[in-house]
């Protein structure tokens, strides 16, 4: 039963481990593609640079709050203190 | 031109360096669990701890205030309930006691009372206001001496803000009634930025970063737009034109969810970036006692220095953020053209 005990505990915080890693691979590719657009909209068209930057910045924080949302699973996952070794 | 740069940027590396270390140097004390000291400075506490210096904790103990039914308003500084020596809480004095998530309980369970404690967010929230207050009572004085000429001084630093929320984000967004609503949009708007940006500073209290304060912000605006919402509005949340009946039955209760969706977010994103910025830092911070090694100090110095920069930006977005989505609520709810679907 101990190890069974150990076993779920380890998986928990595997799965808040992993999980944080498969969201920051979303993250990265929004807002990778986000600059992508970005940088062809602003070599298409220079005058309009500082707007699009504008528009990044501002769309990047958003996506990367989204992200943010899961990582905040992940953190309440391994730092739950009832998780003992 | 770059000598002023230099400067700049050497004074706020060693204002950041100096003043982190020293504020998290206290993780010694977590043990083996070393991450406990994140959480510790993320929530709320009756307590200010700024520092500790060798052995020797540097707090700032905070007013405890209860209301009861039958003991009326009682006011108590939070070290009457801590132990002496130790300096832990969960001693018990006139029937309270602050228990381990730092909550007031009291030692007779049906007793009910009202918590009104001054606690570090309520007295950074104090600091806050008196900091707004400040700037913006300095730029009404400018303006009433200086009547016709340019704005000097904390004016001209306002101005430029002012001009952009009303002209960039409340204008467009909300149409012809914009006048009634960009005080309330000015006042979230200098509210979480410099919320967040005190926030950043080592050694305060993290105030948006509270669910409790960005769920307040949210309710604001979730009444703001819905005690001005006009017949459109309503019209089209409770019975959507255009909309077989049998649909009907599926959209009202969607749309009506929806209008708690909303605000929802606003509460969920600014709490969550903040936060998960905090979190950031101080996890940069942990790894230098994790491993207690030289080169990662150095190393992780320099990370925390280029997340606290970006985290200054991302103070400024979050603010922007809620401002732009409450316009935008507002501007949907007090709308007066009409469309055909």
């Amino acid at each position: 039963m101990l190890t069974s005990l150990l076993l779920s505990a380890g998986f928990a915080l595997m799965g808040a481990g992993i999980g944080a890693g498969i969201v920051a691979v979303g993250a990265g590719l929004g807002i990778g593609r986000i600059g992508g657009q970005a940088m062809e909209g602003i070599a298409r068209q220079p005058e309009a640079a500082g707007k699009i930057q504008t528009a990044m910045l501002i769309i990047a924080a958003l996506i990367e709050v989204v992200s943010l949302f899961a990582v905040v699973v992940c953190l309440l996952i391994a730092l739950n203190e009832n998780i003992t070794f | 031109m770059f000598r002023k740069f230099l400067c700049i940027s050497t004074l706020l590396s060693v204002f950041l360096l100096t003043l982190s270390t020293a504020t998290f140097a206290s993780s010694e004390e977590g043990g083996e669990n070393k991450t406990g000291f994140i959480m510790h400075h993320i929530k709320d506490s009756h307590e200010w701890h700024f520092a500790t210096v060798g052995h020797s904790h540097i707090t700032l103990p905070l007013p405890v205030i209860i209301y009861s039914a039958d003991r009326g308003l009682e006011f108590y500084s939070s070290t009457d309930f801590q132990d002496h020596e130790t300096h832990q809480f969960g001693v018990d004095h006139n029937g309270y006691y602050i228990n381990e998530h730092d909550k007031i309980h009291a030692v007779d369970e049906s007793r009910s009372f009202v918590d009104l404690s001054i606690t570090k967010n309520v007295a950074m929230l104090i600091i806050v206001f008196f900091v707004i207050l400040w700037l913006m009572l300095s730029a009404a004085r400018n303006y009433k001496n200086n009547p016709n000429g340019a704005p000097k001084g904390v004016a001209s630093f306002i101005e430029p803000i002012v001009l952009f929320v009303r002209d960039d984000v409340a204008k467009p967004n909300i149409g012809p009634k914009y006048k009634k609503f960009t005080p309330y949009l000015l006042t979230i708007f200098f509210f979480i930025w410099i919320g967040n940006l005190l926030g950043l500073v080592p050694g305060a209290a993290n105030l948006t970063g509270n669910i409790a304060v960005t769920m307040t912000l949210a309710v604001f605006t979730f009444i703001a737009t819905n005690l001005n919402g006009n017949k459109d509005y309503w019209k089209h949340v409770l019975a959507t034109p255009g909309v077989p009946v049998p649909l009907l039955f599926i959209i009202v209760p969607v749309e009506i969810i929806g209008l708690f969706t909303k605000p929802f977010a606003l509460m969920v994103r600014l709490f969550v970036a903040i936060t998960a910025g905090h979190i950031v830092i101080l996890s940069f911070i942990g790894l230098i006692f994790v491993f207690e090694s030289y080169a990662v100090g150095v190393a992780s110095t320099l990370m925390v220095i280029f997340i606290n920069l970006i985290e200054l930006l991302v103070a400024t977005i979050q603010a922007y953020v809620f401002t732009l989505f409450s316009a935008m609520y507002i501007g949907q709810a007090v709308s007066e053209h009409s469309h055909e679907h």
